[in-house]
C-alpha cells in the first residue's frame, strides 16, 4: 500500500505526508480507526487521489500503471515484497478482530436472555406499590383539612409580636442615643441611622413625630458637641477625621465641613512649621554681621522631624480629606501647596544654615529623606514636584558651589606653603625641597583634593539615592553644575589665578611673586595642559556621564589652550622677572663706574662673576622642572675648547676695523653689514617650554642692556679694555646655557663695537691677556 | 591711496639728538646732533620737501663736543639749545648753551645736497648755562608757547630755571630746585607743560615720575614707581591738561592722569625693549609715537583716552563753513585703540622720535647708527580722522 516516492506532483498539500491521520502505507491502523470514526478534518483532507492506496478513491489500474512506467525494477520488487508483507499482516488482524468480537457476541445474547425473565416478574410488585400509594394520600387529606384553622391564628400571632418589638426599639432610640450621645458617637450615630428610614416614614403619627423631634435634638446636639470638639486644639488628625467623618453623616453641610477641617488641619500644620522654625535662628534682617550659632541639631535630624512630622501629619489629612470629601480638591491643593511652600522655605533657611563643608553624605541622606517623603504627599499634590526638585537641586548646587570654593581655598592654602617653603631660610648644607617635590606636591594635592570633592559630589548620583533619578540630576546637574561649574571653573580659575601673578600688581608695590614659584606655576599649568586637564575631564565624564541631548560643554582642548596660555604667560613673565634682576645689576654696574679714569684691567669684574653665577644658578632652578631643549647644532660639548680658539681668532679680526680710527663710514659700513646677515633679535619675546630657551630669553635680556648702558658712557682705553675683559668672560661662560650661540656672540660684538666707539682711545687689549686674566678667574 | 614710502636720510656719525623746529609752522625741519668723540660733531638741518620727497640738509659745527640732547626755541627758529658732552682725559661733563643759527640757515635753504658739505658753518654761540655748581645736564626744555625766554634745564639732581636776556646772550639763573633723598636721583628726562599756562614741569628719576610747580619750584604729585625700571621719557597730551605719558625700561607706555596717581589710565606692551621715547601728536592726541631701541618705532592710536575719544560731531551745516579747520572735523565712528603701524625701517636702536611741528601728519625718527627715516601717518587713518 501507499505512493510515497511517487507521488510528487499529483498530491495535493494537505494529502502529502503522515503527519495527519490522512494514512500514508507507513500506518497501516490508519484505516480501521477510519472506519471506527473519522474526524471530520481527516474526511475534508480526503481529495480524490486514485493513487492513493489507502484512499476511498484508489483505482489499481491507474495505480499500477503509474508504478510501473516510474518505478525502476528493484523498486518495484522491493514495493512488490512489501505490500506482500503488508497483506500478510492485515489478514492476521482481522483473524484476530473475528475471533475476540464473537466472544462477546454470545455473552450479550445471554445476559439479554435472563433479563427478559427478571421484568416478568417486577411488574406485579409495581401494581401493588399504587395501590398502596393511593391510600395513603387519601388519608393525609384528611388531616390536614383538620389542622388548618389553628395554623392560620399561630402566624397571626407571631406577626403581631415581631411588630410589637419593632415599636419597642424605636421608643427606646432616644434613649438609645442619648446614652451614647456622650460616650460613643459612633454608635449613637449608627443607631440614628436605622432609625432615621422608619421615623421619617411614620412621622404622621404623633407618637412617632414625638419620637423622632426627640432623636433629632440629641443628634443635633450631638454635632454641636462634635463641632465643638472640631476646633479643639489638641486634636490629632485621626480624631479630627473621625470627627468630620460623622459630622458628615449627620448631614453637616460638606462645603462647611471642609472649610472647618482644613482651618483645624491649618492650626495643626501651622504649630509644626512653628515647631521647625524655632529651630531655626531668627532671620538675621541686619545681614550676616554676626554669625548665627550652629544649629541645635544636624540637618539630617531636622529634615527627619520635618518629614515625620509635617509631611506626615499633611498626607495622613490629605488623603482623609479626599475619603471625606471626595475627589473634588480644589480646596485642598492650594490650602497644601500653600503649606508646603512654607516647610520649603524652611527648609530651605536651614539648608542655608549648612554653611561650612559638614558632612556631604548627611546632607545628601536628609535632601533623599526629604525627597522620598515627599513623594508620597506629591501624589496628593502633583504642584508641588517642581518645586520640591528645585529645592533639592539648589541644595545640590549650592553645595557644588561651596566645593568650589573650598577647592579655591585649598589650592591658595598649598600655594602659600609653597611660597612658604621658597622663601624658608634654609640651614647651610642642608638642601630644602626641590622644586619638583613641590609641584608634584602642590599638583598631588590638588588633584587629590579635587577627585575627593568629586566623590562627595557624586553621592548626590549615587543609585540608591531617590532624587538621583529625576531628569535634572542625571543631565543638567552633571553637565552643568558639576562639570561646567566645578571641574571647567576651577581649572579656569587655576589658570587665571597663575596668570594673576604674571599679570598682576608685581611693579606697583605689592609683594611680588618670588621667581621660582612663577616657575613652578608655569609648569604646573603646562602639566594641566599635557595631561591633568584631560585626565580630570575623563574622570568627570567617568564619574557623571554626561547626556547626548545634554547642554553644550565646554571642550577640553579650549581648557587646554587656556592653560597654556597661563603657562606661557608665567614664564615670559619669569624671564623678564630673572632678566631684569641681571640687567638691574649690569645697569648699575656700568652707570656707577667711572670708566674714563679706571686703571688697567688685571681682573673679571665682580658683577661679571655675579652675572655667572645668577645665570648658572638660574639654569638649575629651570632644569629641575623643564626639560633641555633643543640646542642649535653649531657645537658639541667637545667642540667647546675648539670654540674659544675660534672666537679668540675671529672675533677680534671682526671688530678690529672699528678701533682703527678710519673714515667714519667704514664701521657703518660694517656695521650694517654685519646686520643684514643676523636676524633680528627680539629681547622681551616669548619663549618656548624648554630650559635652553628660558636661559636664552634672560642672557638676551641682560646683555642688551649692557650694551644700552655701555652706549651711554664714554671709555677711557683702559674702560675699553675692562669691557673686553668682561665680555670674553661672559662669552666663555654664558654660550653653554643659550640655544644659539651666535646670539650671545652677536650680542657681545656689538658691546665690544659700541665699547669702541665711545672710547676716548681706543686701544685693545692683547687677546692673550684677555684669556690669561678670564682664565685666572 | 597708496602710503607714501619712508624717506631715509643717513647721518655719518652716530646721533642720538633729534628736535623739530618748534618755531617753524610752514616749512617739514628737524634738527639733528651727531655723536662722535673723535670728530667734529654736527647739527645737521634736515629740510623735507614734502611734495616732492626730496630731502635737503645744511650742516652746523658743534665743535664743543658730542649732543647728548637738543631743543628749539618756541618763538625764534634761528635760536636752539644743545646738551654736549665736553671730555677731558679724566672727566666727561655734559654742559649745555644755548646756539644761534646763521640768519640764511632759519628758514631752510635749497641748496643741493652735494655742496652743502663743502660750506659747513659754525653755531654762534648766545650763552653757557654755568652748571659748574649742578653738575651734568640731562636736558633743555624751552617754555611751550612762550617768547623762547624761559628755558628749564635738569642737571644730575637739580632743576635750574633760567631767564635769557639780552636777546639770548646772557642766561640767568631765576630759581631751582633740588631733589634731595636716598637712591637715584638724577634727573632722566623732562617736559614742560602746556598747560595750566606753562606752571608744570614733570621729570623722570629712576622709577619715579615728578611733577612740579615752576613759580614755587615745589612738587605737586609724585608717581612713585611709575615703570618696573628706568623712566625713559614723557610728555604732555597737548589737549587734556592732566594726561601724560610716559615710557621706560620694562618696554611698557603708560599714561597718566595726574590727578589720580595710583593707577595708570591706559598701558602699552608693545615693545621688545626699552621704550626711549613718547611723542602725543600735537593735533590729534590720539596719535601716539614711540622708539625702542628694539630698533623699532611704533604708532598707536589711543582713541579711548584722546581728547576727542568719540570723535566731533559737527552738523553738515557747520561743517560747511568749517570745511577748513582741521580741529573741527569729525571721526565718523570710534575707532578701538590699537596699533596703527609698526615702522622697522632701522636696524640700531632707537633713541629718538618727533611729529614734525609743520604737519601734523609727519614725523621722523632717529636711530644710533645715525639713520633718520621720515614717515607719515597712513592715509587711511588721516581721513578717517580728518572727515
Amino acid at each position: 500500500a501507499g505512493s510515497g516516492t511517487g507521488s510528487g506532483a499529483a498530491d495535493s498539500p494537505e494529502a502529502t505526508g503522515g503527519s495527519t491521520g490522512g494514512g500514508g502505507w507507513r500506518r497501516p491502523h490508519g484505516p480501521l480507526q477510519r472506519y471506527y470514526g473519522p474526524s471530520t478534518a481527516e474526511a475534508a483532507e480526503a481529495a480524490p487521489d486514485p493513487t492513493d492506496i489507502n484512499g476511498p478513491h484508489f483505482d489499481p489500474e491507474v495505480f499500477m500503471t503509474k508504478v510501473r512506467s516510474e518505478c525502476p525494477l528493484g523498486q518495484l520488487l522491493a514495493r512488490e515484497a512489501a505490500l506482500g508483507r503488508e497483506i500478510r499482516a492485515l489478514d492476521s488482524d482481522m483473524q484476530t478482530l473475528l475471533y475476540e468480537n464473537y466472544n462477546k457476541f454470545i455473552s450479550a445474547t445471554d445476559t439479554i436472555r435472563k433479563m427478559k425473565v427478571d421484568f416478568r416478574h417486577m411488574e406485579a410488585e409495581m401494581d401493588d406499590l399504587a395501590a398502596n400509594m393511593a391510600a395513603i394520600s387519601a388519608s393525609s387529606a384528611r388531616v390536614s383539612a383538620a389542622l388548618q384553622d389553628r395554623h392560620r391564628r399561630g402566624a397571626q400571632l407571631a406577626g403581631v409580636q415581631a411588630l410589637l418589638r419593632k415599636l419597642q426599639a424605636l421608643v427606646e432610640v432616644p434613649g438609645r442615643l442619648r446614652r451614647w450621645a456622650g460616650t460613643e458617637p459612633a454608635r449613637a450615630l449608627r443607631c440614628h441611622a436605622r432609625a432615621r428610614a422608619v421615623l421619617r416614614h411614620y412621622r404622621h403619627l404623633p407618637s412617632f413625630r414625638a419620637i423622632e423631634d426627640e432623636s433629632h435634638a440629641i443628634m443635633a446636639e450631638l454635632a454641636q458637641r462634635l463641632r465643638t470638639r472640631l476646633r479643639e486644639e489638641t486634636l490629632d488628625p485621626k480624631e479630627l477625621t473621625e470627627c468630620v467623618e460623622m459630622l458628615l453623616q449627620l448631614e453637616e453641610p460638606a462645603e462647611e465641613l471642609s472649610e472647618e477641617f482644613l482651618s483645624q488641619a491649618g492650626t495643626r500644620l501651622e504649630a509644626e512649621l512653628a515647631a521647625l522654625e524655632a529651630e531655626l535662628p531668627a532671620a538675621d534682617p541686619s545681614g550676616t554681621a554676626t554669625t548665627p550659632p550652629p544649629p541645635a541639631s544636624d540637618i539630617l535630624d531636622f529634615v527627619d522631624r520635618g518629614s515625620s512630622a509635617f509631611v506626615g501629619t499633611l498626607c495622613q489629612l490629605a488623603s482623609s480629606y479626599r475619603t471625606l470629601f471626595g475627589e473634588d480638591t480644589g480646596r485642598l491643593e492650594p490650602f497644601a501647596a500653600a503649606l508646603a511652600t512654607r516647610y520649603f522655605a524652611l527648609l530651605e533657611r536651614r539648608l542655608a544654615l549648612e554653611r561650612g563643608l559638614g558632612d556631604t553624605s548627611l546632607l545628601v541622606r536628609a535632601l533623599d529623606r526629604f525627597h522620598r517623603r515627599l513623594r508620597a504627599l506629591l501624589e496628593l499634590l502633583p504642584a508641588g514636584a517642581d518645586a520640591a526638585a528645585e529645592l533639592v537641586a539648589r541644595a545640590a548646587r549650592e553645595r557644588v558651589d561651596r566645593y568650589l570654593r573650598a577647592l579655591q581655598t585649598f589650592f591658595l592654602g598649598c600655594l602659600g606653603d609653597v611660597r612658604q617653603a621658597l622663601a624658608a631660610p634654609r640651614p647651610p648644607g642642608k638642601e630644602g625641597p626641590g622644586l619638583p617635590d613641590l609641584l608634584a606636591t602642590l599638583a598631588a594635592s590638588v588633584l587629590g583634593q579635587l577627585k575627593a570633592v568629586l566623590a562627595y559630589v557624586q553621592l548626590f548620583t549615587a543609585r540608591d539615592v531617590a532624587f538621583a533619578s529625576l531628569p535634572y540630576f542625571k543631565g543638567e546637574f552633571c553637565v552643568t553644575a558639576v562639570r561646567e561649574g566645578l571641574v571647567v571653573a576651577f581649572v579656569r580659575w587655576l589658570c587665571r589665578t597663575a596668570r594673576g601673578f604674571a599679570d598682576g600688581p608685581a611693579e606697583r608695590g605689592a609683594p611680588a611673586a618670588p621667581p621660582a614659584l612663577l616657575l613652578l606655576l608655569a609648569r604646573l599649568c603646562l602639566d594641566y595642559e599635557n595631561s591633568t586637564i584631560s585626565y580630570i575631564l575623563t574622570l568627570t565624564d567617568e564619574q557623571f556621564p554626561p547626556q547626548d541631548s545634554g547642554p553644550a560643554v565646554t571642550p577640553g582642548p579650549a581648557l587646554c589652550a587656556e592653560a597654556r596660555a597661563a603657562a606661557q604667560r608665567l614664564l615670559d613673565h619669569y624671564v623678564q622677572v630673572q632678566g631684569a634682576a641681571v640687567a638691574q645689576m649690569l645697569r648699575k654696574s656700568v652707570e656707577t663706574r667711572d670708566w674714563l679714569g679706571t686703571v688697567e684691567p688685571r681682573n673679571v669684574r665682580a658683577v661679571m662673576k655675579r652675572v655667572v653665577e645668577d645665570i648658572t644658578a638660574i639654569d638649575v632652578q629651570v632644569g629641575q622642572l623643564f626639560e633641555e631643549g633643543v640646542r642649535r647644532a653649531q657645537s658639541s660639548d667637545s667642540s667647546r675648547r675648539a670654540f674659544s680658539v675660534y672666537s679668540s681668532s675671529r672675533a677680534p679680526g671682526r671688530y678690529a676695523p672699528s678701533y682703527t680710527p678710519s673714515a667714519p663710514m667704514d664701521t657703518h659700513l660694517l656695521s650694517n653689514i654685519q646686520k643684514l646677515f643676523s636676524e633680528r633679535i627680539d629681547i622681551f619675546s616669548p619663549v618656548e617650554f624648554n630650559k635652553v630657551s628660558v636661559l636664552t630669553g634672560i642672557i638676551k635680556i641682560s646683555l642688551k642692556t649692557l650694551l644700552e648702558c655701555v652706549r651711554l658712557r664714554t671709555l677711557g682705553r683702559f674702560g675699553l679694555q675692562q669691557v673686553q675683559v668682561d665680555g670674553h668672560y661672559l662669552q666663555l661662560y654664558l654660550w653653554r646655557f643659550a640655544s644659539d650661540e651666535r646670539v650671545v656672540q652677536g650680542l657681545l660684538d656689538e658691546v665690544a663695537a659700541s665699547a669702541a666707539h665711545r672710547c676716548l682711545d681706543p686701544v685693545p687689549m692683547e687677546h692673550s691677556v684677555v684669556e690669561l686674566i678670564c682664565e685666572r678667574g | 591711496m597708496e602710503d607714501d614710502a619712508p624717506v631715509i636720510y643717513g647721518l655719518e656719525f652716530q646721533a642720538r639728538a633729534l628736535t623739530p623746529q618748534t618755531a617753524e609752522t610752514d616749512a617739514i625741519r628737524f634738527l639733528v646732533g651727531t655723536q662722535s668723540l673723535r670728530y667734529d660733531n654736527q647739527i645737521h638741518i634736515i629740510d623735507f620737501d614734502d611734495e616732492n620727497n626730496i630731502i635737503n640738509k645744511n650742516v652746523l659745527l658743534h665743535q664743543v663736543g658730542e649732543i647728548w640732547h637738543i631743543s628749539t626755541s618756541p618763538a625764534d627758529k634761528g635760536v636752539l639749545a644743545t646738551c654736549y658732552n665736553k671730555t677731558s682725559d679724566t672727566k666727561v661733563m655734559t654742559c649745555a648753551a644755548v646756539w644761534r643759527m646763521p640768519k640764511e640757515l632759519e628758514s631752510g635753504s635749497h641748496e643741493s645736497p652735494d655742496d652743502s658739505s663743502s660750506n659747513t658753518q659754525t653755531l654762534e654761540l648766545l650763552c653757557h648755562l654755568d652748571n659748574t655748581a649742578h653738575g651734568n645736564m640731562a636736558c633743555v626744555m624751552w617754555e611751550p608757547m612762550g617768547d623762547g625766554k624761559k628755558i628749564i634745564s635738569l642737571a644730575d639732581n637739580n632743576i635750574l630755571l633760567w631767564d635769557l636776556q639780552e636777546s639770548s646772550a646772557k642766561a640767568v639763573l631765576s630759581s631751582s630746585a633740588a631733589l634731595e633723598g636716598k637712591g637715584q636721583l638724577k634727573f632722566t628726562s623732562g617736559r614742560w607743560s602746556p598747560h595750566h599756562n606753562c606752571t608744570q614741569i614733570a621729570t623722570a628719576n629712576d622709577t619715579t615720575v615728578r611733577g612740579w610747580d615752576t613759580r614755587s619750584m615745589r612738587q605737586i604729585y609724585c608717581i612713585e614707581n611709575a615703570h618696573g625700571q628706568l623712566v625713559r621719557d614723557l610728555d604732555f597730551n597737548p589737549n587734556k591738561q592732566y594726561y601724560l605719558a610716559s615710557c621706560g625700561d620694562d618696554c611698557k607706555v603708560k599714561f597718566w592722569d595726574t590727578r589720580n596717581i595710583t593707577e595708570p589710565v591706559k598701558t602699552l606692551e608693545e615693545h621688545s625693549h626699552w621704550v626711549w621715547n613718547v611723542r602725543y601728536n600735537h593735533s590729534h592726541d590720539q596719535l601716539i609715537l614711540t622708539g625702542s631701541s628694539d630698533s623699532r618705532v611704533i604708532l598707536s592710536n589711543m582713541v579711548s583716552i584722546s581728547s576727542e575719544p568719540f570723535g566731533h560731531m559737527v552738523d553738515d551745516d557747520e561743517l560747511s563753513d568749517q570745511e577748513e579747520q582741521h580741529q573741527e572735523e569729525k571721526i565718523k565712528e570710534p575707532l578701538q585703540d590699537s596699533v596703527i603701524a609698526t615702522y622697522e625701517e632701522h636696524e640700531d636702536s632707537v633713541y629718538a622720535v618727533e611729529w614734525s611741528s609743520a604737519d601734523p601728519w609727519l614725523f621722523a625718527s632717529l636711530s644710533y647708527d645715525g639713520r633718520l627715516v621720515i614717515n607719515r601717518v597712513p592715509r587711511a587713518l588721516k581721513y578717517h580722522i580728518l572727515l
